[in-house]
């Protein structure tokens, strides 16, 4: 069946190379804000709630984490590890990981109340369309932990982070 | 025309070439838990502690795999010697079957009960487990993993079991766990009530020929996550009495260290209090269990 589709197809004419397919199917090209280097998204209201969680109440946390710089250097690597992470890389191909690295930094310092609002979408709407499972969870779960690892983060207070995020589970994985 | 049948065969090309097949998933043995959550193999062989069943799916698998794992256990007692070993299969990180075999060697103790010098009670369990509800690690952070579980044992001694006053060789016990790995305190939280009439977990038969049968027995495990390999805890483990030979209740404090991701070996101290009238019972619990 797929032999006679590819000879059907082999035989047509080859089409005229001048045809602007993004202009046929009505696509827009995104460009990249100069500035930010991130793509617009299309507009929603900005709140903190849309973090998932509430803050911790405990200066302590924030600094066991590095403060902002540490804080940036975590979220930033979790990022970059799971993007070379064989088992979950695919789901970031063709993300705007830019934007997701800074928006991951403001959600964990919002989260660990190092004095930032998350200015990102809510957990289900940034998470509707990539079909996460939870072995993909587990697996950026562990890349998150080697982050936390790598800036000196205690396991307990690894842990106490995780508790925070872990109820999150059931908007992030959507199969 | 021409238009559309090059866009087929643009997609064609896109969904023909192998670079562009998305991850897999469903598969056999693909992994995906993270380390440790899916216990140690307990001495029925079910996932858990050492002594005590816990709410855990064995295998590393997740909700869309398949895993399977396999364990060897060592109690070195004053009096006797316990090996056990068995297998088991985690479907979809909801449903375990497994197997385990118990050899309980009386040694010196087998001469004075007049079994025989180094006389070995054997035991076959065959156990289900099911998931009712709840993740050990995500969702609400005091909401459980629910399990229930059935484990049926058969002792291969009928002629001793007989001979101490039970009632059968062979019985079921069945079982109702809550786990929960408590992450923000790093503590692992398990209870189970178990519905039980086995002597000695089986090893000394079930019920009593007097008359003696089920009752609820009680299994509970706190454990502190050192770190992602390592984690250390203390067990206790309620036993009935029917024979009245004195049978006591058990505890352990153990340490579990995941050597890889795949290989976790479990090292306790166990107290097994008296077993057939033999006394103070403690000794050294070694187990290792390989998993994918
Ligand atoms: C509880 C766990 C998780 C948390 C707290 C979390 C957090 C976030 C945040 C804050 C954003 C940014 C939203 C925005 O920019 O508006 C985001 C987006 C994203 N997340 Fe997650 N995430 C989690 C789990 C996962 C998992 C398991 C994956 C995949 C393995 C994943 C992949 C992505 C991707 C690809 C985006 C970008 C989506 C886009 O730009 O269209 N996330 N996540």
């Amino acid at each position: 069946m797929f032999s006679i589709i590819l000879t059907l197809v082999m035989l047509q004419e080859s089409p005229a190379s001048n045809i602007d397919w993004d202009k046929e199917f009505g696509v827009e090209e995104k460009v990249r804000d100069p500035l930010t280097g991130e793509f617009p998204i299309e507009p929603f209201a900005p709140d903190n709630a849309n973090a998932g969680a509430e803050p911790f109440d405990n200066a302590k946390m924030a600094s066991y984490f590095g403060g902002h710089e540490g804080i940036r250097k975590i979220a930033e690597r979790t990022v970059e590890l799971s993007e070379q992470d064989p088992r979950i890389s695919a789901i970031f191909v063709a993300r705007d990981t830019v934007r997701l690295k800074r928006t991951l930094f403001e959600q964990f310092c919002y989260l660990l109340d190092a004095g930032c609002d998350y200015s990102g979408r809510d957990m289900i709407t940034a998470h509707a369309d990539l079909g996460v499972k939870m072995a993909d969870l587990n697996a950026l779960v562990e890349n998150l932990q080697k982050a936390m690892r790598e800036e000196r983060v205690p396991f307990a207070v690894q842990n106490r982070f995780l508790a925070k995020l872990a109820p999150m589970s059931k908007d992030v994985v959507t199969r | 025309m021409a238009r559309l049948l090059s866009f087929t065969a643009f997609i064609l090309s896109i969904v023909a070439s192998p670079s562009n097949v998305a991850a897999k998933d469903g598969d056999f043995l693909d992994g995906g838990k993270l380390v440790l959550t899916n216990a140690a193999s307990s001495i029925e062989g079910a996932s858990g502690g050492g002594i005590a069943t816990w709410a855990t799916i064995s295998g590393l698998e997740t909700d869309r795999g398949i895993g399977v794992t396999g364990h060897v256990t060592v109690i070195e007692l004053p009096d006797y010697g316990w090996q056990s070993h068995g297998v088991a299969i985690g479907i979809a990180n909801r449903v375990e079957l497994s197997y385990a075999r118990q050899n309980f060697d009386t040694r010196d103790v087998g001469t004075a009960l007049g079994l025989g010098q180094g006389y070995t009670l054997n035991q076959d369990v065959f156990a289900a487990k099911l998931r009712l509800a709840g993740d050990l690690v995500y969702g609400e952070p005091l909401v459980p993993q629910i399990s229930v579980g059935v484990q049926h044992k058969r002792n291969l001694d009928g002629a001793v079991t007989t001979a101490v006053g039970a009632d059968s060789p062979n019985g079921t016990d069945f079982t109702l766990s809550a786990s929960k790995l408590i992450l923000s305190r790093s503590l692992l939280v398990s209870a189970t009530a178990r519905y039980t009439e086995a002597n000695q977990t089986g090893l000394l038969g079930f019920g009593s020929a007097a008359g003696k049968g089920y009752d609820f027995q009680f299994e509970g495990s706190l454990a502190y996550q050192l770190s992602r390999r390592a984690i250390i805890g203390a067990e206790m483990r309620t036993k009935p009495d029917n024979l009245g030979l004195g049978e006591d209740n058990w505890m352990d404090l153990f340490a579990a260290f995941a050597v890889t991701d795949n290989v976790t070996v479990t090292a306790a101290y166990a107290d097994l209090g008296s077993i057939a009238t033999f006394e103070n019972q403690r000794g050294a619990f070694l187990s290792a269990q390989i998993a994918f």
